[in-house]
């Protein structure tokens, strides 16, 4: 009897993960069309551009091309976010609403060179 | 050379904080070595996979891919945890009792063994994808990278050794207390996970962060200082968490706790009611 209420939590631990996605789906976190993007790119281990600013609360769209040949990881402790992009490849993470004041982020693999801030105003 | 062992350093402690506690936890248990090690060297294969088509799937999902992927692997080790603890909350003491008994490992036929090598296998893919890619962009660099590489190879010592270090600690416990507190311990991991599943799911606009930073304690302990990275992975501590990660951590502790507590009081009421039958025969 043990054996099948086991089964039984698993299947409903299992129906609550897939509640909670389609609770998610259907309250769009993202409205791709009217947010604000900015567009970061990584060159010899840089980012450009490594400093600017984007509108305080307001949830936008963060595009990060890498034109290196070697991976990177973006990573930000202050914006929340971390994400691998392959060399050549870009990748797109969705950020805020921000309270005003000055973001940094930087590359993990390149930790030296890469690093950036933003300013929410 | 540092700079590199560091890097890794970060990346391995976290599957060896996960990997030890899991270890810790089947103490004991007949056949665990093997699922163990087939968790590891399953982890180890999906790891380069997952490194060889990163930017398949980082470019998936109109740029997300990476995202539903990271969130998808911890979803389904909190999961696992989840009902490695609630099957150890109905079976965990019998457990104890016979290893006490036989004095060496014994054989528990429906232990889900299985669901804690899936754990193993996904921290370790997570995590060694990230220290394979960075090693091949090192590797790829040309010569002259060989003391970067040596750093990532201590990286991976380093890691190693820490993990090691809680595993043997945890073995110190009297059987009671081990599983108990690796009990808790798999809890709090399992809540963390799912909190940072939650942050992945922001990250790639498939879930609202419910509001702004609930609270920033980065100055008292930053996630990035070796304490705090450890605190991340063992009981999910975000310096700066937003609302909806809350309600992941809190949810998946009321959850699993919830279970854990209704399979180990029908455990324990059954044997009342047992001991209750037997005084009832011996009083007759």
């Amino acid at each position: 009897m043990l054996r099948s209420l086991s089964a039984r939590t698993l299947l409903t631990a299992t129906g609550i993960v897939a509640l909670i996605f389609a609770a998610a789906a259907f309250q769009p976190a993202r409205a791709a069309d009217e947010m604000p993007t900015f567009e970061i790119h990584i060159k010899d281990h840089k980012f450009d551009p490594s400093n600017f600013e984007v509108p305080a609360d307001t949830r936008m769209k963060l595009v990060v091309h890498n034109d290196d040949p070697t991976p990177e990881e973006f990573e930000s402790h202050d914006l929340f976010l971390e994400k691998i992009i392959p060399g050549g490849g870009k990748g797109i993470m969705y950020v805020g609403p921000l309270e005003a004041g000055t973001y940094h982020f930087f590359g993990e693999f390149n930790e030296a060179t890469a690093q950036g801030d933003l300013t929410a105003k | 050379m540092l700079a590199t062992l560091i890097i890794v350093f970060r990346e391995v402690l976290e599957a060896a904080l996960i990997v030890s506690i899991v270890a810790a936890a089947t103490k004991g248990v007949a056949g665990r070595g093997r699922w163990l090690t087939a968790g590891i060297v399953g982890g180890l294969a999906g790891a380069s996979l997952v490194a060889v088509f990163a930017s398949a799937i980082s470019n998936s999902v109109e740029g997300t891919g990476q995202e539903i992927f990271n969130a998808s692997v911890l979803f389904l080790a909190v999961i696992m945890l989840g009902w490695h603890n609630v099957w150890m909350g109905s079976h965990g003491r019998q457990l104890a009792t016979e290893m006490k008994e036989v004095g060496h490992d014994v054989t528990v036929g429906t232990k889900p063994l299985y669901a804690l090598a899936i754990v193993v296998g996904a921290a370790v893919m997570r995590e060694g994808s990230e220290v394979v890619l960075f090693l091949n962009g090192i590797a790829s660099g040309g010569v002259g990278n060989m003391s970067m590489l040596a750093g990532g190879l201590l990286g991976i010592v380093a890691g190693g050794a820490l993990g090691l270090a809680l595993y043997f600690g945890l073995l110190r416990l009297s059987l009671n207390m081990l599983f108990r507190v690796t009990g808790w311990m798999i809890l709090l991991l399992a809540a963390g996970m799912a909190a940072q599943g939650a942050k992945f799911l922001v990250q790639g606009g498939f879930l609202p962060p419910m509001g702004g930073f609930m609270w920033n304690t980065s100055w008292l302990l930053s996630e990035n200082s070796l304490i705090g990275q450890t605190l991340h992975t063992l009981v999910g501590y975000t310096a700066r968490p937003l609302p909806v990660q809350a309600i992941f951590y809190v949810g998946t502790l009321v959850i699993i706790g919830g279970l854990m507590k209704i399979v180990g009081d029908g455990v324990s009421n059954k044997a009342k009611a047992q001991r209750a039958a037997a005084g009832q025969v011996a009083g007759d």
